[in-house]
């Protein structure tokens, strides 16, 4: 069974009272619920959430399916975004995307088999003066090169 | 020589005027304390006076904005719009990132004029640093006593507070926004009633970009008129391009709008050795797009680029050289629409599914002729028929590339490959 932390709860509590409206607390602690459960929602998470909110189980699952930066399944502890929107296909993002794929031996989407690694194609995200680039969990990594990414991942790797 | 015109700008490489001590140094807070003291119709009237016209992307007079909200004493709320996702732009980062206290102290100011007690910065839940710069500043404006009760003994009280989205695009859009902060999916809402008369809880809502709200504080510092001797006659000011594509020195440049295009280009580093221009997209993906011919006539203001059929939009400049090709362009921009499109409206729902489907199949070398022209129909079956504008963003551009760019369609469709060399299939 999936339950926050204390601190987790506690954080819940304080959003509920942060807003005008309790419901503005759900995406906050649907964020919170991500980073306990190992980078994912999972819809134990919802109904556990549901019933520390007090709040109707089908509100906040229409929140957590509608944003694509919960993520709906297990994602690698560096959960990797590659833009390959405009400016940064136009830069060479797709083949970045490809080659790291590659190089983890892993489809769009999925998570590498020791777990570390999840590389995704993403939509913009408002860093194109500096294509080709990608966010590896919170962080932005910039004017890359193949090579130059898979330097920094393998370093980013090492950090776990 | 081409040089900006730094107003906004003008501290950007100061890494001092991030934090509260080095912004006041730099004169920050001072336009505030002034304010504070001014007639609240007064700061107002001087926003409408300046010509200051919303920078997210709608162009829509701001002071004008202002002036829906109903003359009563119901609470009414500002609403920053940081959810910066019009693929193409990144100046509202640049300016979280390095000036949170200019877009703070601008929507102080813009707050007071309102009457508003309490205001959020929506910011797009990927831009962790800017979310941090901005809770940051704001705990720095309430130690020193710019936020919270009774600021600078002026009598008037103001909270604030960062909210973080959680990715989708839809959002940018001001009534997605404030479902999106009532804790909901962000799906718009049907217009009228207006944010300004019903917004976020069904109250009065003024939702600003960004950079319109750092902007109120210029226009109060140095006054209507000394804004207005920037840009032109309609479309006053300056304003934030972010320039990226195939320029040699992508980034974010500030200029007084109605600057050439061309010229632009050229305070960008121009095109890369031996590469010809072949197209702009002007304002975001959302503006249709220009050929060189278009280019070369283009002025960067409202005016000048709806007489060319396309839009300044959130001034996102993405520049397009002939190592491209308009099909996979014009495939990557349905593909964001399709994915991007709330589900709300059939006519947006279905067309940018059918949109994505069919420029696809084409960049496959799958298409067929008929192909070309279903697709400005399927676009044309989109537009002004669904509550938000997004539906139209998505039929704009893809009619735009078909009728500049049909010959790289036609080719696509007979040769199964893409005219240019090195593109999809080449």
């Amino acid at each position: 069974m999936f339950e926050l932390s204390e601190e987790g709860k506690q954080f819940v509590k304080k959003e509920l009272e942060r807003y005008e409206d309790r419901y503005s607390a759900i995406i906050p602690s649907l964020y919170r619920v991500q980073k306990e459960n190992g980078g994912w929602v999972s819809d134990e998470c919802v109904a556990y959430l549901s019933q520390l909110m007090d709040l109707p189980e089908a509100d906040i699952y229409e929140v957590f399916k509608f944003y694509t930066m919960f993520n709906q399944k297990p994602v690698g502890q560096l959960h990797v975004q590659v833009c390959t929107n405009i400016s940064c296909s136009m830069n060479g993002g797709r083949e970045l995307a490809d080659h790291i794929c590659k190089a983890y031996n892993v489809k769009s989407g999925e998570v590498s088999s020791d777990g570390k690694v999840t590389v995704s194609r993403v939509e913009c995200l408002g860093s194109c003066d500096t294509a080709p680039m990608m966010q590896v969990n919170d962080r932005y990594l910039e004017n890359l090169t193949p090579e130059s990414a898979l330097e920094q991942l393998k370093s980013l790797e090492s950090e776990l | 020589m081409i040089t900006e015109t730094k107003l906004l700008s003008e501290h950007y490489d100061n890494p001092e005027f991030k934090g509260i001590e080095g912004y006041k140094k730099l004169g920050g807070y001072k336009v505030l304390g002034d304010a504070l003291k001014m007639d609240k119709q007064k700061i107002i009237d001087e926003v409408k006076a300046s010509g200051l016209r919303g920078r997210g992307g709608a162009g829509f007079p701001t002071g004008v904005k202002w002036g829906f909200l109903p003359k009563n004493d119901e609470t009414r709320y500002l609403l920053c719009n940081a959810d910066e996702g019009e693929p193409g732009t990144f100046k509202d980062r640049k300016m979280m990132e390095r000036a949170p206290h200019q877009l703070i102290e601008g929507m102080i100011i813009s707050a007071f004029a309102i009457n508003s007690p309490k205001s959020y910065i929506y910011i797009r839940g990927e831009y962790d640093s800017c979310i941090e710069a901005c809770e940051k500043a704001i705990e720095e404006a309430y130690k020193a006593g710019y936020l919270g009760k009774n600021i600078l003994g002026s009598g008037f009280d103001h909270d604030m507070d960062v909210y973080r989205g959680a990715g989708a695009y839809i959002c940018g859009e001001e009534t997605g926004m404030i479902s999106s902060l009532e804790g909901k999916k962000g799906q718009p809402k049907l217009k009228p009633p207006f944010p300004a008369v019903q917004g976020y809880l069904g109250k009065p809502t003024i939702v600003n970009n960004v950079e319109t709200l750092a902007a109120v504080k210029y226009i109060i510092r140095d006054g209507a008129d000394a804004y207005r001797k920037h840009g032109t006659e309609k479309s006053a000011g300056t304003k934030l391009f972010s320039v990226s594509g195939n320029v040699q020195d992508p980034k974010t440049v500030e200029v007084p709008l109605g600057m050439p295009l061309m010229d632009l280009i050229e305070l960008c580093g121009g095109l890369k050795p031996g590469r010809k221009l072949k197209a702009v997209i002007p304002g975001g993906s959302s503006a249709p797009v220009l050929n060189v011919e278009d280019c070369a006539k283009a002025k960067m203001d409202y005016e000048s680029l709806a007489e060319l059929g396309s839009m300044l939009g959130s001034g996102a400049v993405i520049i397009i050289d002939d190592s491209n090709c308009m099909v996979d362009i014009l495939a990557t921009i349905m593909h964001f629409y399709h994915h991007e499109s709330c589900g709300q409206c059939t006519p947006c729902r279905e067309g940018t599914g059918w949109l994505n489907k069919i420029v696809h199949s084409i960049a496959k070398g799958d298409g067929r002729l008929q192909d070309i022209d279903l697709i400005t129909k399927v676009a044309e079956h989109m537009m002004g028929r669904t509550i938000c504008a997004l539906s139209d963003a998505a039929a704009l551009p893809a009619t735009s590339f078909v009728s500049k760019f049909r010959d790289e369609f036609e080719f696509f469709v007979r040769e199964g490959r893409s005219k240019v060399k090195g593109g999809l299939n080449a």
